[in-house]
């Protein structure tokens, strides 16, 4: 069987659930990377599920994965895995290719029948054999008796009695990584809480599968995963959409502003508005409308209303909100567009991972029509900047688009909940009374940062029309007067640019004194990091500039690149940041990593190409 | 609900209207129709402040800058989007969406349906003159078949929407019309439909003076409109004709006009309006009279009670925050998830 030594202790290890869409792979995984954090490692998690949602079962287009990254200096979810679990033959089929050489499997050898083989397309009937598998690196567990052995008594049915799989593999993947089994049954009891025999069932097969474990392969190596200490506080495990849902409920919080989502189903955006859907328990009104434009158009109703007004949507739908997010800009009216973008173009790679939708953010609309673009660079880092979407929505009044993506919105990290004093208060621009009996009109602006001022419908003497029209700059009535227009169009754009003044400057990562800059923007940053560390602890010395801020840029950022004799951008489309950096630094070269296979990046991928790069 | 006398308000017409010179053409219908909307206001005595006018794009969508309320001039199409979210997030104020039968119904028709399905409380107002006047002169959705205008140069070849039967089709619970020439009835189906709790579709026949002028004057000019349309109030005989000599009578499953001492017809024969009946079928006979065969009705032809989408938007929210009850975010999440301490 396996190598012989006892435990092996590890910076971190990568662990890949894998099995039919049903077979609970995604609570086996979740239960185990919060049973990790819970003992002070960092977790990063990622599933990749079939676009299918009920693809027959047994066969290889009905995998699905969980992919849990634990220990410290966890950036990603990893590239590929230390273990794999595979709960049939078609998971082991599908998922060989994500186990690193070396790495072991854990298998559930009573699927190997017949019929399994057969729907799973193996030729033979000894998978292990007809996949090249070494022996030595494969556990074979009968789970499925050791499964109805251990709750012959229980007097479940059959069928129920299957559904408890998941728990036997984590129980044996516990075991593995010398996980302690009483805190897995504390997750446990809170999940069945209502239901004691569900939980009483679960927690037994858990405990069979750790005394399979420690008894059949007590020879076997297990592993002892290093901590790293984290800021003191109360954490818990989120992922890119829900993070992005509770940014924007704070930001209603610290602005006073009520929450609106105005929105319509699209993958992979759909969970923010399931989760501002539940939150009307926080007062929020999230409304589900009859298309994207409904959607982003009733936000900017709710938004001349006086709330904090967001659409959500991917790359598609946000292509179909461009005219309305130009109203937005002519009206100067606060409003958050959230893009998780997906793989495109057209309908595209629906649910895979793309940074594809960076220009259309930026100018996908008719005329001249800038507006703010954030990006978020993991899942915990979405909660932070839906917040700060909203802040910088509410502040400087003007439609801010958030880019995330497939990959983020659907990771987890262990995130620490943030303190009541954590986040800023949140100050819109309303009009004042003084201001109201002085004689206000609609597009006064401050002079300091050409906001104009927001005076909330109900608000006796603030009456006015705002529109799609041209306004003068001096009365706010519509005009056609072309000087005009060339000073209104200058003074939207100078708002947009002085929000430079109300954002954090580039801090540059990695050795920021090396001669060459790895630069990233939005979700690849995991990646990025580790690839830039692995670099520095490799001999190849590197810098790393990675962008949250897209328009305006920090007001450092250009100098900042300025000084490096490579620049390399890393992105995952065919180089559109590069294109927009490239535009700003005329006298620098800029060099490009690229990748468009519906995929994150790997660190391999970054590194080898940083070094090809600079050996060229 | 529909109440047809003036009421005496705080208000006075002119509290709605602003100094904005007005800039529809001379002639165009859009100006009565303005005119009738401010006193309409006034009689509802609803605060300006308290009043929020959205449109879309079109010579009509300009209105909102003629009123001294709260107003958004938006989009082509979306008006009713717009002010659906206006309404969603705030119930507390009076909502009325401008569109033409091009907004409303050709690049906003799903917009408009769905507003009406939900039934949220707007006042929706159709300026239909069956033509695009801003783009100078093409069909629009309610343009009869055969319709010759720049983009039909041989005659239209499609069916157009009656406004009316998308209403119903899309469950509506108030359909009103009026006339732009006939200011005292355009006067009360807009107080009417200002008092229904739910979306209010007030369909306007509106003349546009250069592209398509008296293309209602058939029905609606001074020497032949009480011939050709019917005038229908709540609770009274539908009777038309110069000295109201005829009246609606049920044929089958349909209506017949007959006179009043002819072929044995008296006036118990004819129908009594009922607007507030929930089922629609003879709302929708009445509505769909065209003027030809039957007298086009005008009035509120519906106006029924049903639940509205922003007060149980906001009901929900009330009910379920009292029941969790949590102070804030941080507070749900510490409540709902699995969390761990770190020190």
């Amino acid at each position: 069987m396996l190598d012989n030594t006892n435990v092996k202790t590890l910076d971190r290890v990568v662990v890949r659930f894998s099995g039919d869409s049903g077979d609970g792979m995604q609570l086996a995984g979740n239960i185990f990377s919060n049973v990790s954090a819970g003992e002070g490692n960092e977790i990063s998690t990622f599933p990749d599920y079939p676009a299918e949602i009920r693809a027959p079962q047994g066969s290889l287009s009905g995998v699905s994965g969980f992919q849990v990254h634990i220990g410290k200096g966890v950036h990603t979810p990893g590239d590929q895995a230390d273990v794999l679990i595979a709960m049939n033959p078609a998971a082991l089929k599908t998922n060989l290719k994500f186990l690193k050489p070396g790495g072991i499997i854990i298998c559930d050898s009573d699927t190997f029948r017949e019929a399994d083989l057969k729907k799973a397309q193996y030729t033979t009937s000894d998978p292990v054999a007809e996949l090249g598998i070494d022996p030595q690196r494969i556990m074979l567990v009968p789970m499925t008796t050791l499964l109805k052995e251990t709750l012959k008594d229980s007097g479940m049915d059959p069928k129920s009695v299957l559904k408890c799989k998941n728990m036997l593999a984590l129980g044996i993947v516990c075991w593995l990584f010398d996980r302690d089994v009483e805190a897995v049954l504390r997750k446990l009891q809170a999940k069945f809480a209502k239901k004691p025999a569900v939980y009483e069932a679960n927690a037994k097969v858990i405990r069979a599968g750790w005394d399979y474990g420690h008894n059949t392969h007590s020879s076997m190596s297990t592993y002892r995963i290093e901590t790293e200490s984290v800021k003191p506080g109360t954490y818990t495990d989120v992922n890119g959409n829900t993070a992005t849902a509770w940014g924007l409920i704070m930001a209603s919080e610290k602005s006073g502003r009520p929450l609106y989502l105005g929105s319509y189903p699209i993958t992979p955006a759909t969970d923010i508005l399931h989760e501002l859907a539940k939150r009307k328990d926080l007062g929020v009104k999230a409304c589900q409308m009859e298309d994207e434009i409904a959607g982003v158009c009733s936000a900017i109703g709710a938004s001349f209303a006086g709330h904090l007004a967001v659409t959500s949507t991917s790359g598609p739908g946000l292509a179909l909100k461009s005219e309305a997010l130009g109203l937005a800009v002519i009206a100067e009216l606060p409003l958050v567009a959230i893009d998780v973008q997906r793989g495109g173009p057209s309908t595209g790679l629906p649910t895979k991972t793309e940074q594809t939708d960076l220009l259309q953010a930026l100018y996908g609309r008719n005329g001249e029509s800038p507006l703010c673009v954030l990006a978020a660079a993991s899942p915990t880092d979405c909660f932070t900047m839906a917040f700060e979407a909203a802040r910088i929505a509410l502040e400087h009044m003007t439609p801010v688009i958030l880019l995330t993506d497939a990959f983020i919105a659907n990771g987890s990290s262990a995130w620490r909940i943030p303190e009541e004093s954590d986040f800023p208060e949140i100050k819109p621009r309303f009009v004042s009374k003084d201001q109201l009996e002085a004689g206000w009109r609609p597009y006064d602006r401050d002079d300091k940062d050409k906001v104009r001022y927001w005076a909330l419908p109900g608000t006796e003497g603030g009456q006015h029309r705002v529109g799609g029209l041209e306004k003068d700059f001096k009365t706010s009535v519509i005009s056609t007067d072309g000087t005009n227009h060339e000073k209104m169009v200058m003074t939207r754009r100078e708002k947009i640019a002085r929000i430079a003044d109300d954002i954090p400057e580039l801090k540059i990562g990695g050795q920021p004194d090396a001669k060459t800059v790895l630069v990233g923007w939005g979700g690849t940053y995991g990646h990025l990091l580790t690839a830039a560390n692995e670099l520095n602890a490799s001999g190849t010395p590197v810098a790393l500039a990675h962008f949250r801020y897209i328009n305006p840029l920090p007001k450092n950022a250009l100098e900042e690149l300025s000084r490096y004799d490579n620049i390399i951008v890393a992105e995952l489309n065919t180089g559109m940041f590069a294109d927009y950096l490239q535009s700003k630094l005329p006298g620098k070269y800029i060099h490009r990593i690229n990748k468009i296979e519906g995929q994150p990046f790997m660190v391999k991928e970054l590194t080898d190409g940083v070094k090809s790069i600079l050996n060229d | 609900m529909t109440e047809t006398q003036t009421m005496e308000t705080n208000f006075k017409p002119t509290d709605f209207k602003n100094e904005q010179s007005v800039r529809w053409c001379p002639g165009c219908g859009d100006h009565a129709i303005l005119n009738v909307l401010h006193k309409a206001m006034a009689d509802l005595g609803v605060a300006p402040h308290q009043t929020v006018v959205v449109s879309g794009i079109g010579c009509s969508s300009r209105l909102p800058y003629y009123m001294n309320t709260y107003g958004m001039h938006t989009i082509h199409g979306r008006a009713a989007a717009i002010a659906t979210g206006v309404k969603t997030a705030r119930p507390d104020l009076t909502v009325w969406q401008i569109s033409g039968d091009g907004d409303g119904l050709a690049i906003g028709g799903n917009h408009f349906i769905h507003a009406v399905r939900r039934n949220v409380d707007i006042n929706m107002l159709l300026f239909n003159n069956k033509i695009y006047g801003l783009t100078k002169g093409q069909y629009s959705p309610t343009s009869a078949r055969g319709f010759v205008s720049k983009s039909s140069p041989y005659g239209t070849t499609e069916d157009p929407f009656i406004p009316a039967e998308l209403c119903f089709g899309a469950r509506g619970n108030f359909f009103a019309r009026g006339i732009d020439v006939a200011l005292d009835t355009t006067r009360e189906v807009l107080t009417a439909a200002a008092r229904h709790k739910g979306a209010s579709v007030v369909e306007i026949l509106q003349n546009c003076v250069i592209f398509n002028n008296g293309i209602h004057s058939g029905l609606t000019g001074k020497d032949v409109r009480f011939e050709h349309t019917i005038h229908l109030r709540q609770g009274e005989k539908m009777l038309f004709g110069d000295n109201n000599e005829k009246g609606l009578v049920q044929d089958g499953f349909g209506l017949k006009a007959v006179t009043i001492g002819q072929d044995g017809y008296t006036l118990d024969d004819v129908l009594v309006h009922d607007a507030h009946t929930p089922a629609n079928f003879l709302h929708q006979q009445l509505a769909m009279m065209d003027g030809v065969t039957l007298p086009l009705a005008i009035g509120v032809i519906r106006d029924v009670e049903a639940p509205t989408y922003e007060t149980d938007v906001q009901r929900q929210v009330e009910e379920v925050k009292a029941k969790k009850n949590w102070k804030d975010l941080r507070d749900m999440i510490l409540s709902t998830k699995e969390t761990w301490e770190v020190k």
